[in-house]
């Protein structure tokens, strides 16, 4: 990072530490299993062991009258309460509206997928509840599964819902107007390079599993429901309105310390509904703590495209024209931003950093016997950039030109740019990234450190790629034309008390990004008061107002940006009341480091006389301004934010076993202007980890009937410490944001997105430094694809 | 239920468990030690570390009667009294080695231990003994610096955190 920046102390660009570590460091975290109401009871679900069958007996009758049983819930018990309803509805090509299959809380007579709720046994005790479950007498009655998309799709296959007329759940097209286009200009093609992949089944597995406290209180008859999400407000909204009607204003969601979210916390769950549901019916509080092996078949998957991805070259090399046909499974039902991932989140990336005029996109949405798939970190991007930069790195190999040189010829270079998928890039300088790559990775020396790996025995192989993404979706406006049922704004309440400090109450959500440590040095920067005169309150929605939470690197770019609108309204009546108080006229009043002054005058007044004045308004323009100082703005982005940047990844490859290991790993990124360097370096670092498992590590099986293989950290590799290096990251290239406030960017997916199609095309790099045809391996890359790989 | 009781942070304590309590559950739930945390089931996460006679055990792997006269120590007795960070924590916090927090209280008693038997381990050495403390945040970069950090060594030339 440049010096000044590292140098900075205080304000927007100081590496300031985190004020929320010395709780987590301290075990004096508040997460939500860590919550325990007065006489709360536990419930245990029992759920689908089979991943499709019709229930034809389920007695509960013995089981209740188990130990310590309070009440055991079935399917019929939520007959008159509304299903888990899906945010998103996509209109397909045809100008058709996707298919949309009710989601029961609990089963409904048909059990969908491995996991699938059934019952609920509420106990005093887990133990009991449990012990309770096994007493349940259910038989179900097994029907075949479709796992495979293609296979869900042929004539005659099971139906994941017999109400529907197939698995399709939609057939879209993007841009379909393009499409006979595209298809003139691959026939006029020099030369076509087709690829065809699978982006794995991933599971986010935060290291917190999933938790939800409802209770409920018989004196107010107010619900309030404790659970580990990313968006209260959100929850709030949704289960409210939707499931158990419940209005805003007698449902209470509290998120307190998150411990991680990666988008499978965005989502609202049936375990939610549940115990806000229960809480009422038994009139106690009702806690639910997920064991991982329950978290593997409940939280939404991420991923699970298989694709084939064609590209259109001239006689120059130049990208003429870009064709995808995906398949995307959304799982057994539709989780909450389900049907926009492989769309609206994918298609619109298609572009990548290239000028490629003609693109077209078609994705198959399946409906399958799996757990529903919805956002991962990410979210349609990383399937985007993976396949654009494979094909890119397989149309280098067959032309037998330079990858980065093919990159460079093909690069965007005037913005704003305008794609032919409907998105225009503010800003960018993806040559300057990718100049930086090279310098930050030592580019120049991995003939050297080839030279080295090769004296060891080890293939080394290098992998270059570049990636854009857009974050803080938005506007509301355009959302809402492409199918969302939400507003994509978010809002922030800046209260300053009458002695100067200050409290901002933000609908953005922290389940690790920083904010309450972030967000102040925005507000100390305006204001120029210390930071530690600021608190962030986030996360409970009976005191933040209406927000849409935290995904899609969207906390600065779009809560950040209403905290800086309400904090220019507090500046703004600030300087009025300093006016008075200096009997002069608030346009000739500044602020700075804290003092209001007269420009030209010794007049000052210090922020704290300001706020002072506000609350104890003796000497007060009360004709002109009201007393208090405290303001809300709601913020809706004109438009996306688009951040980039190249990725280099050197492997070296064990040509005896197949293994790969990651040696060097660097990153250039252009986030625009940077609140915390310390935080973003952070958040990048853990999204290359992420990446790094996806490609090497990471990958969700089920088996032909549907039966969850990986199930458990025994069976699901995740990265470990070892099977990682130290990251090479950069951020000093800044094309800043130019409709926020802030010129921020969104930093917290970028290293996921960014880094998987490096390390494939390393180890693709490295076999073909011993002589071997390899041109791509699916991922995960384990040892055994590798080496099946090199044998041909 | 049986009684059982041992030393935690120093101080005595006890309560009735079940044969099968866990000594996470124990922590946790008897004693209100919430610092201390669950993330798997099958003893792979270490997000539940704490020490059990000065060594580092997996505390959602070890019944609470097994702990009887036990000297246990968990997160929230590693800072001073006066809540001044030690060595790791304060390390943990100047190089950014947490995200969410939630495997941090097992990423620092991991830490502890490995410094104990090997005051300067290598970047390597430090990989290796982490392998049953996972991270989903962090990457492990952050982590693995500030080890070395809390060691004594110096870590200027390790890219910026």
């Amino acid at each position: 990072m440049p010096k000044d920046i590292d140098a900075k102390e205080r304000g927007i660009g100081a590496a300031t530490k985190r004020r929320e570590d010395v709780r987590f460091l301290t075990g004096t975290g508040n997460y939500t299993d860590d919550i325990n109401v007065n006489g709360q009871a536990y419930v245990f679900f029992l759920r689908s062991d089979m991943a499709h069958g019709r229930i034809t007996s389920l007695d509960t009758a013995a089981a209740a009258e188990m130990p310590g049983v309070l009440r055991i819930f079935t399917g019929k018990d939520f007959e008159g309460v509304g299903g888990l309803p899906c945010g998103w509805q996509v209109t397909d090509r045809f100008g058709e509206v996707m298919q949309e299959p009710a989601h029961p809380v609990l089963a409904q007579g048909k059990v969908r997928h491995v996991g699938d709720p059934i019952a609920a046994v509420v106990a005093e005790t887990l133990e009991q509840a449990r012990d309770a479950a096994e007493a349940i007498e259910l038989d179900i009655e097994e029907l075949p599964a479709v796992i495979d998309m293609k296979a869900a799709l042929e004539d005659g296959a099971p139906k994941v819902h017999d109400d529907l007329t197939s698995n399709l759940c939609y057939d879209w097209g993007f841009v379909e107007e393009n499409k006979e286009a595209v298809t003139k200009a691959f026939e006029e093609a020099a030369h076509v390079t087709t690829l065809e992949l699978v982006n794995n089944r991933l599971i986010a597995n935060p290291m917190e599993p999933r938790v939800a406290v409802g209770d409920f209180n018989r004196a107010t008859g107010d619900s309030t429901l404790y659970t580990t999400s990313q968006n209260p407000h959100v929850i709030r909204l949704l289960m409210g309105a939707f499931v158990l009607g419940i209005p805003e204003h007698k449902l209470r969601v509290v998120a307190p310390d998150v411990g991680g979210g990666f988008g499978t916390k965005i989502f609202h769950y049936a375990e939610e509904a549940f115990c806000t549901f229960a809480a009422k019916a038994l009139n106690r509080a009702v806690k639910w703590t997920a064991s991982r092996s329950e978290a593997f078949m409940s939280d939404a998957h991420g991923r699970d495209h298989v694709t084939k991805i064609e590209l259109a070259l001239d006689a120059d090399n130049n990208f003429t024209a870009l064709r995808t046909d995906t398949y995307a499974n959304m799982g057994a039902y539709l989780s909450t931003f389900a049907p926009s991932v492989p769309t609206w989140l994918h298609g619109t990336l298609m572009a990548g950093n290239y000028k490629t005029p003609l693109i077209y996109v078609n994705v198959k949405a399946v409906f399958t016997n799996t757990v529903p798939v919805d956002a991962y970190r990410g979210a349609g991007r990383p399937e985007a950039t993976f396949q654009l930069e494979r094909v890119i790195d397989k149309a280098a190999l067959e032309l037998g030109v330079d990858p980065i040189a093919l990159r460079r010829q093909n690069f965007i270079t005037e913005f704003p740019y305008a794609t032919p998928v409907a998105v225009e890039y503010d800003t960018g300088d993806y040559v300057a990234t990718m100049d930086k790559l090279e310098e930050v990775a030592d580019l120049a020396g991995f003939a050297a450190r080839r030279a080295e790996s090769e004296k060891a025995g080890k293939l080394r192989g290098l992998g270059v790629n570049c990636y854009i993404e857009a974050c803080g979706i938005a506007p509301s406006q355009l959302v809402g034309q492409l199918g969302a049922r939400a507003g994509l704004y978010e809002s922030a309440t800046v209260r300053v008390n009458a002695t100067g400090g200050i409290v901002v109450m933000t609908g953005s959500h922290s389940h690790g990004q920083g904010h309450e440590t972030s967000f102040p040095q925005v507000i100390s920067e305006m204001i120029g008061i210390p930071e530690d005169m600021i608190e962030i309150e986030h996360g409970d929605t009976a005191n933040t107002p209406m927000g849409m939470g935290t995904y899609g690197s969207r906390s600065l770019a779009v809560g950040g940006s209403a905290m800086v609108k309400a904090t220019e309204k507090i500046i703004a009546k600030a300087k009025k009341i300093a006016a008075h108080l200096m009997e002069a006229s608030d346009a000739d009043v500044e602020l700075k480091d804290g003092q209001f002054s007269i420009a030209g005058t010794d007049k000052s007044v210090a922020w704290g006389d300001v706020t002072l004045a506000a609350y104890v308004p003796h000497n007060y323009p009360l004709e002109e301004i009201e007393p208090g100082l405290e303001e809300t703005a709601f913020y809706d982005p004109s438009n996306f934010t688009y951040p980039s940047g190249a990725y280099a990844c050197e492997v070296e490859v064990d040509p005896e076993t197949g293994k790969v290991s990651i040696e060097r790993f660097a990153a250039a990124d252009d986030f625009g202007n940077i609140v915390n360097p310390m935080i973003v370096d952070g958040q990048v670092h853990g999204g290359i980890g992420q990446g790094i498992g996806q490609a090497l590590l990471e990958g969700c099986v089920y088996d032909e009937d549907g039966q969850l293989l990986s199930a458990s950290f025994m069976d699901y590799a995740m990265p470990r410490a070892d099977d990682v290096p130290f990251y090479q990251v950069d951020h000093s290239c800044q094309t800043p944001c130019t409709h926020n406030p802030l010129g921020v960017k969104g930093c917290g997916e970028a290293g996921a997105i960014g880094s998987p199609p490096a390390v494939v095309n390393a180890v693709v790099n490295a076999l073909r430094s011993a002589g071997k045809d390899v041109t791509h391996i699916d991922m995960p890359l384990s040892p055994a694809r590798v080496w099946a790989a090199m044998q041909g | 239920m049986t009684k059982v009781s041992m030393t935690v942070n120093g101080k005595a304590a006890s309560g009735e468990v079940e044969g099968r309590t866990l000594l996470s559950a124990f922590l946790r739930e008897t004693l209100g030690l919430t610092g201390t945390h669950v993330g798997c089931d099958t003893s792979q996460c270490g997000a539940c570390v704490v020490h059990v006679d000065g060594r580092a055990v997996k505390s959602c792997t070890m019944l609470a009667l097994e702990a009887e006269g036990a000297e246990v120590a968990t997160i929230e007795g590693q800072a001073a009294p006066d809540g001044t960070l030690n060595a790791i924590q304060a390390a943990f916090q100047e190089h950014h080695g947490l995200q969410c927090g939630f495997c941090t209280p097992g990423m620092v008693m991991s830490a502890a231990a490995l410094l104990k038997e090997n005051p300067k381990p290598t970047e390597a050495e430090i990989r290796h003994y982490l392998e049953g403390n996972l991270c989903r945040c962090t990457g492990y970069h952050n982590i693995v610096k500030a080890i070395l950090a809390a060691s004594g060594q110096d870590v200027s030339a390790i890219a910026a955190e």
